[in-house]
């Protein structure tokens, strides 16, 4: 391994902090001036994010003059106690420029969208305060120089997400989706507070350069224990298993906050982590492995799950895990797969952002209902939500020439390329993931575009503004075309980061993996096209007509049902009760043995001086006891 | 020339000057008692107090250099009284923190008269007691407050067990008062007060027990020569360990540590909200800096003895407390056994020794104000007279007070420790600190018992925005420019230390040194 080295930061450069700045500045005005700045908050949000995203650019493009492609900015000393210094440095490489790019871009164009879409919503200053101050945070997280500075943005973004799902503080289901978004990420926080003081006990630093330069003299043991615990953070924040529950309910919060936050941006914090801790990764076997388990476990169990659900939101929210599951397979393989993981989360970025903000415009035409099954023909009413959205569709499910194909077949590829016997699990289970995701997202697609209308009555769709289908339109045309612009530019531009990427030779050839994976992708997509051409008769409260339009066309319907929707089904109710029973379980069985030990153990607490006087008296006796026992050993 | 400086005995008055001055003037606020008209008592005791108190911190300020003992003969030190650097920053934070307690004491606006009673001596609900609550609250609890911070002061200078048994018992005898002289509620209030005086007493048994064993081990009470007697004394080790059990469960029952906590919940429900403050800042704050000097400059050389001991109880410390904060439902019950799970974090910064000095001050410092705070902010929202102690009352107060809101936010988050809040750097600080000495099983159970205490945290800031307020929700009563510099200076100084800790935690950093370690 060689020395890693960062330049201080010069020119240009060593504004990086400014990018942190703009933002925040935004929301603290935005928080301070109260209702003064309802009239023009909204606009402040986005100049402020506009402006960072024009720095971004400007600075990625000063980076690429240099030659050592790092900036380091040494900006004041947080804590210095005896050896121990804690410094604020922020770091601008390649790898936080294209996080930056993507934060401040994808984030511009929410922004934008939400002027609209927040448009008749009283909070909407609170709103784009918390927005600026997640995108100051995020940004904190990825241009931090080392990892107590990205655990500061990491609390910061966890904290904004809470306020942000916790918005619409009606609605008492978001409300809790916002506990748990919290509590999940306390757990997350714990692992990530054990990795640096882990850390700090073995090398002294916290700092990325000296720990990774350092990293080669810890044992197995250390190493894999900050591997492990490093894991654990990025699950919790990334809705990994068996953290995943809080991500899909968190879609309770408003449309764009699902796009920016739990899709675009936050929720891939993970994966950023681990890449850029890929030095620690890389050392470890075991851990690689850990994070490819994790990583292939969660995107079919995300995959399974999106395929029985019914809320376009939440659809949506399911495929973001499953997404995010063949990012962490991807970083978890290591080498010249760091760079796969990071070019398909860029690319997920702009795709699943553009999904999200669709689905918002569609909301918003059918009055904010989110069920797929009363929707139907809307492609007729909404002509630009519908062709950006197809982009969306076609990205993700990744069809040549869209973007999900030159970021998604390189991952399955490399997956496959694993040694042994665990190259063609993985690898498996990367390509019935596609295959899977090219169903339900045919599924959703189809059911809310295409086929006969099924809406409740008082709907009358319309298009949405303009502010809001310009954003659409610009990250349609992202889903379309960036994939493959990304594919080659960006693994080069990432080589000072990860190193070199030396060609793998697989189980299969990379041609094989490509065939292969379009043919189940063609296919899940025709089927999921040809069993719900016709809608769906899952209509609860049916009302007469849908029930007849389903009664209509049986004969597809029975073959349907037969053949694929009741194994389907029962595989996605297995993995739905899995997910509630387990892990839901297992998160609210955890309060609930802390609660029940803290009403037992209060017992005690009796308020008889004479019980308090006794337990005094028997500490006296343990702790006499303890120093005995001490001398006599 | 006097007798005692014929037989050569130096006394340093400055650097007695700011217990000496506490002191006075906690004698002169009896005299005001006694000669003021009613009327003007209260501003003339508050001023009093507010002076001496600020006198004695400049006090501290010009010892800042010193590193000796207070009284000597012919130049050789006598350790009863130990100006150092631990000793000096700890009576400036007790000056500082008990300054804010004052005002908070002093309190008159929210409740009418205040919320201590005119006459301890009425039986409670009788019908004189119902009479007397239209009246001012006694001022007595000023000098009363005063005698308990000199003793405070002089606890965590003391270098010898004994001057340390005189101050223990100076700090706590007026607490016991003040804890019975509650205006209403008082039934609740006395009782607290008399299980606090029982259990102290207890306590106090075994402190002149364990300083009697000491003695015999040691053939001194003085701490550096018990330090040394570790090392070479011919007598039977068992009688240190008796000695160091018990000292130690003394001074563990005031830290409130499991399983000595017991009184800590009900005696903070039921005392006087701004006593329970002055408690919660004030007598942690001595009662570790106790516990930092015994076991820093009496024990170290036994370290090995106690070291699991202590250990275990800052493990059950730690756990305990934030346990049985997960299902409290008042607000001072909660912030009681947070204060017994932070007694378990401070107790880390004890067991890492000289590693940790430092860092376990600045906790101390930090946790005060803003536990001050968090109290002072409970006793201005109410039911009527009556505070609204119970959390499902506090539901919907971010739109019905949303200034008030923000506060508790931000002291909840500084309690559960998020970043850019004191809370934060002083746990990262101290845990980073106990690494340093090894302690990496001590910082593990710190950090999930922090996760777990975050909890119910959460719930009360979850109550305050997404709740809808009940119809009867209680008032927040607008405090008065005291209550009001309580909060602000609590809150400014959890957000100040939460984003620029640097200058105080280079302060502690070179007042981490004891004297004879």
């Amino acid at each position: 391994m060689d020395e890693i080295s960062y330049a201080p930061a010069e020119g240009l450069l060593s504004w990086t902090w400014l990018l942190i700045a703009l933002p925040a500045i935004g929301a603290t005005v935005l928080l301070l001036a109260g209702r003064r700045s309802d009239k023009w908050g909204h606009w402040l949000g986005v100049v402020t994010v506009g402006g960072a995203f024009a720095l971004a650019v400007a600075m990625f493009s000063s980076l690429a003059g240099l030659d050592n492609k790092s900036a380091n900015l040494d900006l004041f000393t947080i804590i210095s106690i005896g050896d121990l210094r804690l410094e604020a440095n922020l770091l601008f490489d390649p790898l936080s420029a294209v996080f930056c790019l993507l934060i401040t871009g994808v984030g511009l164009l929410i922004h934008v969208y939400a002027v609209g879409y927040m448009a008749h919503d009283e909070g909407r200053r609170k709103f784009f305060a918390y927005f600026n101050l997640f995108a100051a945070a995020m940004l904190v997280l990825v241009l931090g120089g080392n990892y107590f500075m990205t655990f500061i943005g990491w609390e910061g973004v966890g904290l904004a997400s809470y306020l942000l799902i916790s918005f619409w503080q009606l609605k008492p289901a978001a409300a809790t989706a916002g506990k748990k978004a919290f509590l999940t990420n306390r757990v997350a926080d714990v692992g990530f507070l054990l990795a640096m003081f882990t850390m700090l006990g073995a090398l002294g630093t916290v700092d990325f350069q000296e720990v990774f330069n350092g990293a080669g003299s810890l044992s197995t043991g250390t190493s894999l224990a900050i591997g492990l615990l490093l894991l654990a953070a990025a699950c919790g924040k990334s809705g990994q298993f068996p953290f995943q529950t809080w991500l899909p309910d968190a879609m309770e919060g408003p449309t764009p906050v699902s796009a920016l936050i739990h899709a675009a941006t936050m929720v891939t914090a993970g994966v950023y982590l681990i890449a850029r801790s890929n030095v620690i990764f890389s050392l470890n076997a075991d851990v690689q492995t850990a994070v490819v388990v994790v990583g292939a476990l969660t995107l079919l169990f995300g995959a399974i799950v999106g395929c029985a659900k019914d809320d376009i939101k939440r659809v949506l929210a399911w495929s973001t895990v499953s997404q995010i599951g063949y990012m962490f397979l991807a970083v978890g393989l290591g080498g010249g797969a760091f760079a796969l993981g990071i070019i398909h989360l860029l690319a997920h970025g702009f795709f699943k952002a553009g999904l999200f903000l669709g689905s918002g415009s569609v909301m918003h035409a059918m009055n904010d209902q989110t069920d797929i099954r009363r929707f139907g023909g809307l492609w007729r009413k909404m002509p630009l939500t519908y062709a950006t959205f197809a982009a969306g569709w076609l990205a993700i499910i990744g069809l040549f020439p869209f973007s999900g194909f030159w970021t998604k077949d390189p991952i399955i590829a490399s997956a496959f390329a694993r040694e042994g016997w665990q190259g063609w699990v993985v690898g498996s289970a990367a390509l019935l993931g596609a295959a899977l995701t090219a169903f339900y997202m045919t599924r959703l697609f189809v059911l809310t575009f295409h086929g006969p209308k099924r809406w409740t009555e008082d709907v009358h769709p319309h298009e949405s503004p303009a502010i809001m289908t310009a954003p659409l339109v610009l990250l349609g045309l992202g889903s379309l075309g960036a994939g493959g612009l990304m594919a080659t530019s960006v693994a080069d531009w990432l080589v000072p980061v990860f190193g070199e990427p030396h060609e793998v030779h697989g189980h299969l050839s990379h041609m094989q993996v490509t065939i292969a994976t379009t043919v189940v992708v063609v296919l899940g997509a025709a089927l999921g096209w040809f069993l719900f051409r016709n809608g769906t008769d899952e209509v609860p409260r049916a009302a007469a007509w849908p029930v007849r339009f389903a009664r209509a066309d049986l004969g597809g319907e029975a073959v349907n049902r037969g053949v694929f929707e009741r194994p389907s089904r029962l595989a996605a109710s297995a993995s739905v009760a899995m997910d509630g029973r387990v892990v839901d379980g297992a998160v609210n069985g955890l309060s609930a043995a802390i609660g029940g030990t803290s009403r037992r153990l209060l017992v005690v607490q009796t308020g008889f001086v004479r019980t308090y006087a006794l337990s005094i008296l028997s500490g006296a006796v343990i702790v006499v006891a303890a120093l005995m026992v001490v001398v006599v050993q | 020339m006097n007798e005692a400086q014929q037989a050569g005995l130096q006394i340093d008055w400055a650097g007695l000057a700011p217990m000496v001055i506490v002191f006075v003037a906690a004698f002169g606020g009896l005299l005001v008692e006694a000669t003021v008209p009613k009327g003007r008592r209260l501003v003339v005791q508050v001023s009093l107090a507010v002076l001496a108190l600020a006198a004695a911190f400049v006090a501290v300020v010009l010892n800042s250099d010193k590193h000796g003992t207070a009284f000597s003969i012919e130049g050789v030190g006598i350790g009863s009284v130990v100006l150092d650097g631990p000793g000096l920053f700890l009576q400036g934070t007790l000056a500082i923190l008990s300054i804010i307690a004052v005002l908070l004491l002093a309190e008159r606006r929210t409740t009418r008269g205040g919320d201590f009673v005119a006459e301890a001596a009425v039986v409670a609900d009788s019908a004189a007691d119902k009479a007397q609550r239209r009246e001012d609250g006694a001022t007595e609890i000023f000098p009363l407050t005063l005698f308990a911070v000199g003793g405070m002061m002089m606890f965590v200078t003391a270098g010898d067990l004994l001057t340390m048994f005189v101050a223990l018992e100076m700090l706590s005898l007026p607490l016991y008062l003040l804890c019975g002289l509650a205006k209403r509620r008082r039934l609740i209030s006395q009782e607290a007060a008399l299980k606090y005086f029982l259990l102290g007493a207890f306590a106090s048994a075994f402190y002149v027990y364990g300083m009697a064993m000491l003695f015999g081990f040691a053939g001194t009470v003085d701490l550096a020569g018990i330090n040394q007697a570790g090392v070479d004394s011919g007598q039977p080790r068992l009688f240190l360990y008796i000695g160091v059990a018990m000292i130690a469960v003394a001074m563990l029952f005031k830290a409130a540590a499991v399983p000595f906590h017991m009184w800590t919940p009900d005696v903070y429900t039921g005392a006087p909200t701004p006593v329970t403050a002055l408690m919660a800042a004030c007598v942690k704050v001595a009662a570790f800096g106790g516990l930092l000097r015994v076991f820093n400059v009496g024990l170290a050389s036994s370290a090995w003895d106690w070291h699991l001991i202590l250990t275990v109880i800052a493990v059950a410390t730690m756990l305990g407390g934030a346990i049985f904060a997960v299902t409290q439902r008042n607000i001072k019950r909660l912030l009681a056994y947070s204060s017994i799970a932070n007694a378990g974090y401070l107790l880390i910064g004890v067991i890492a020794l000289g590693e940790a000095v430092g860092q376990t001050m600045f906790y101390l410092a930090a946790y005060g104000f803003t536990v001050i705070a968090a109290f002072a902010v409970v006793s201005l929202v109410r039911d009527g007279d009556e505070e609204a102690t119970h959390l499902a009352r506090w539901a919907g107060l971010g739109k019905k007070s949303p200034g008030t809101a923000v506060v508790v936010t931000i002291l909840m988050l500084a309690l559960a420790g998020l970043p850019f809040t004191s809370g934060f750097t002083a746990k990262f600080s101290l845990f980073a600190a106990a690494l340093q000495a090894d302690e990496l099983g001590l910082v593990i159970v710190g950090v999930v018992s922090s996760a777990i205490l975050a909890f119910p945290y959460l719930k009360v800031v979850v109550l305050l925005w997404l709740n809808e307020p009940a119809p009867d929700a209680p008032t927040v009563n607008l405090p008065s420019p005291m209550a009001g510099t309580v909060v602000a200076a609590g809150v400014a100084a959890t957000i100040l230390l939460g984003i620029v800790p640097g200058f105080l935690l280079d302060l502690v950093d070179q007042a981490s040194t004891f004297l004879n370690t």
